[in-house]
């Protein structure tokens, strides 16, 4: 398969990244790891005009400490968070979660900006920046602004991200020893998850749960109100819109939920610590 | 537009398409034949590749994305029949492979595993394996191929661990998987 024609331009920097965006507008559109990208333009339900490379911007690639939060760069590989020290220290759960994404093919390419940007709401990364309440760092010819990921999704494949914005980076909270548990359920080796359940310091994410990564606010509240974790794992599906497709029906999927949320919870009570 | 790619230690040159996958690249562009497009939509793993170093499935990858960079086939990873690469050797001892379809990438893709997990665990073996599909479903012996490529002994490595909380992960090893005879006594 193959996309349809494009011209291709590698940005040396991000401030010419935004040049390359407000210079070409619609027609443009990023490519960082290009694992989502390059797929729906093989499939042809894509078809941009410009590639503006971003992909190989060591400005966008690095983990580090920041007060209470670790700072990571938007262009970091899957592979870079999973092999991270520093993340399996601070903030196990994202490792364990990019761990899930694809294969590791997959990972040496994808991104974490690509993935956040991308909006699918089976994504695995997704789900964990929404139970850590991460914020995402977006930089334009108007400056930069900072957008919680509760705020960032507006249904599937949409955020609030405008055309001519670049995802810098991804701020997450130092968890340290908190509880956490990443729960996902395939059918098949490298899939996308038919659902999964991130837990951390007890909120609640929920991947292809609805249109958008999903929190499991009865559930946490049930928790913060002294609930037991089966109690609360039964709630987890509640105001959630799981869509019936191939690989499972709507209900299947609330089932999942509550299942996936009652193991994460009880791995999380037990990682504590 | 100009790419230039290293491949398998050489300098290439070529004016392509923004469009051209690497994939193509190195079969139409460079003749190199090595590398399978089996899925084409990053599933199979049969046209995995080491892209400065790293397994990487070349069908989703632009030769445009590679310009500047060191990309190893199997073409390049053994000298000649008689002095395979270490990988390339422990697939035949083990007879890590049946049709054969799957092996350039299955190769590529252990031999990127290797370079990040030099002695790997069966467990961290399949894992590490999982972008990469054997339509002959003989991956018991694809597995012990790379044990043994690690310089391990195959009828012994059974281990089942990943990083705790990561995975649960079935219990027993290639020694104890049902139906297969590992060649020793039973």
């Amino acid at each position: 398969m193959i996309p349809v024609g494009f011209e291709y331009v590698r940005a040396t920097s991000v401030d010419e990244a935004i040049s390359l965006l407000v210079e070409h507008g619609e027609e443009a559109t990023l490519l960082a790891g290009g694992h989502s990208l390059l797929p729906v333009m093989k499939l042809r339900l894509a078809a941009p005009e410009v590639l503006i490379d971003i992909g190989r911007l060591s400005e966008l690639s690095y983990i580090r400490v920041e007060g209470d939060e670790i700072a990571i760069g938007a262009g970091t590989k899957h592979r870079a968070l999973e092999a991270s020290e520093l993340l399996a220290k601070e903030c196990p759960l994202l490792p364990a979660a990019a761990h899930t994404v694809g294969d590791p093919q997959v990972r040496h390419r994808g991104t974490i900006g690509g993935s956040l940007a991308h909006g699918d709401p089976a994504s695995d990364l997704p789900a964990a920046v929404l139970a850590l309440g991460g914020t995402i760092v977006l930089r334009s010819p108007r400056g930069q602004r900072t957008v919680p990921i509760t705020g960032f999704y507006t249904g599937v494949f949409s955020t609030v991200r405008d055309p001519d914005e670049v995802i810098v980076e991804v701020r997450v909270p130092r968890t340290g020893g908190a509880g956490w548990a990443y729960e996902k359920f395939v059918r098949r080796a490298n899939d996308w998850a038919i659902v999964a359940v991130a837990v951390v310091d007890g909120r609640i994410g929920l991947a292809n749960m609805g249109p958008t990564p999903l929190r499991a606010s009865a559930a946490e509240a049930a928790l913060a109100d002294g609930a037991s974790i089966e109690e609360a794992a039964a709630l987890a599906d509640q105001a959630t819109d799981p869509v019936s497709d191939v690989p499972a029906t709507a209900e299947y999927r609330r089932h999942l939920a509550r299942v996936l949320t009652k193991r994460a919870l009880t791995t999380a009570a037990g990682a504590a610590g | 537009m100009k790419v230039a790619i290293t491949v398998n230690g050489q300098e290439t040159t070529a004016d392509v398409e923004p469009r051209l996958l690497l994939v193509h690249y190195l079969r139409d562009v460079l003749g190199l034949k090595a590398t399978n497009i089996g899925c084409d939509t990053t599933s199979c793993g049969a046209c995995t590749v080491l892209l400065d170093g790293e397994s990487v499935k070349s069908c989703t990858v632009l030769a445009a994305q590679a310009d500047g960079s060191s990309v190893t086939t199997l073409e390049g990873l053994s000298s000649g029949p008689d002095d395979l690469h270490p990988v390339a050797a422990a697939f035949r001892a083990e007879h890590g492979l049946q049709c054969g379809f799957c092996t350039p990438g299955m190769v590529m893709a252990a031999v990127g595993l290797l370079s990040e997990n030099p002695k790997p665990t069966e467990r961290e073996v399949r894992d590490g394996l999982e972008g990469n599909l054997c339509r002959c479903t003989g991956y018991h012996n694809i597995v012990r191929a790379v044990i043994a490529a690690s310089g391990q002994d195959p009828d012994e490595v059974t281990g089942t661990s990943l990083r705790p909380g990561v995975e649960r992960s079935p219990a027993g090893g290639v020694a104890a998987a049902p139906g297969f005879s590992t060649g020793g006594a039973e």
